[in-house]
């Protein structure tokens, strides 16, 4: 009797094993899952570079949530980061902060680190909370793909819904050469309770680094 | 900046350029028409389009495979295009300096359009924006192949006998 229970533990782990790895080979060649504009989004809780745990429920009295997944390392992370912490300063005091995640696999970039996450954090003075989603699960059930990939939520009533997915605005290089404010916009849009006008927009960016199945 | 045309160094550089051009790999700076209008060739050649950048790992690490194929498939009209998204600013700080290290004998360019999304769908609507990314694609044979994701060698030669 005992026996037959472990064989059949066994198999059932096996099988899970087998199609879970099936499933994510399949996965990194499909086109981006994750959620769509109008999806409510599943709370969260991740550690914040201050050792707290951040989650959504702490936004409850905000009118909304600009999601950034960023991290160290990745040159158009960089290249943004004054453009993020110029967001926060902007639309903090508005009701809609910034959250910042990192997804990357640290294996990966030594740079993308905690450790690493906290230096950066506090040597560039971030009023924002700079999250570790170690296991990816967050960066996983949004469908982020690489960094920055910004997620802009509206708070309905407890419920925070997606309003925009995409990029920051139209010039990586160069911010004083940027005629499109892809966030600002929804963001405005969003706080004034209209619609959002433009609210999926692509971008060039350094893909998150997977860790291994 | 202002007179580039009149700088002595400039004349300087254009001269050596044109001594060396058929031994030093060069990497010319391209606006998107330049892509488009690959894009839009109906000769019997399969293009390549691999999107990377010098500070991006898996970019780097898979270029030796797509050395690998251009020389294979020399003999054959397959056209491989190495498309660099470094910082224009840093074209010869880095990205020359890199191609010449690496000794790429495949084309490269360093494709100089900041609004990305005006042409990531252009080259594929299932790019989400994230590199690497390969475009394969015959518009004589109307085949196209798009991968947003790392390619070696043995996969690039198997997607490549869909398209000779």
């Amino acid at each position: 009797m005992k026996n037959k229970f472990w064989t059949a533990l066994t198999i059932v782990l096996a099988l899970g094993t087998a199609v879970t790895l099936i499933f994510r080979q399949k996965n990194a060649e499909a086109s981006p899952a994750g959620y769509a504009i109008g999806a409510v989004v599943a709370d969260f809780s991740l550690k914040n570079v201050d050792g707290n745990a951040v989650s959504l429920a702490n936004y409850k009295d905000k009118k909304g949530v600009i999601v950034v997944f960023t991290c160290n390392h990745c040159p158009f992370a960089k290249a943004y980061e004054d453009r993020i912490m110029a967001l926060d300063k902007k639309y903090s005091s508005l009701g809609m902060p910034v959250v910042a995640i990192n997804a990357n696999d640290a294996s990966e970039y030594e740079e993308d680190s905690f450790d690493n996450m906290k230096k950066r954090a506090r040597d560039k003075g971030y009023s924002f909370p700079y999250l570790h989603d170690e296991t990816q699960a967050v960066a996983k059930a949004f469908g982020a793909m690489r960094t920055p990939h910004v997620f802009m939520l509206r708070n309905d009533g407890g419920k925070f819904t997606v309003q925009y997915i995409g990029t920051i605005d139209d010039n990586y290089q160069d911010a004083s050469g940027v005629t499109k404010r892809y966030v600002e916009d929804a963001a405005n849009n969003i706080l004034a309770g209209k619609p959002v006008v433009v609210n999926q927009t692509k971008a060039i960016g350094c893909a998150i680094s997977w860790k291994e199945a | 900046m202002i007179k580039p045309f009149f700088s002595p160094g400039l004349w300087v550089l254009t001269f050596l350029m044109a001594s060396f051009g058929g031994f030093a790999q060069t990497v010319e700076m391209v606006k998107w028409p330049r892509v488009a209008q690959i894009l839009r060739q109906s000769s019997d050649t399969t293009y390549i389009l691999n999107f990377w950048a010098t500070w991006c790992k898996p970019c780097v690490a898979e270029l030796p495979h797509f050395e690998q194929i251009g020389q294979e498939f020399a003999n054959k009209k397959v056209k491989i295009v190495l498309i660099s998204t470094d910082f224009a600013k840093e074209i010869n700080s880095r990205v020359v300096p890199f191609v010449q290290k690496q000794k790429l004998k495949n084309t490269v360019w360093l494709l100089n359009e900041p609004d990305a999304n005006a042409w990531i769908d252009k080259i594929s609507p299932k790019w989400s924006g994230a590199i690497p990314a390969t475009l394969i694609f015959n518009n004589k044979r109307r085949k196209k192949s798009f991968f947003e994701q790392t390619l070696d060698s043995p996969r690039l030669r198997q997607e490549l006998t869909d398209f000779l």
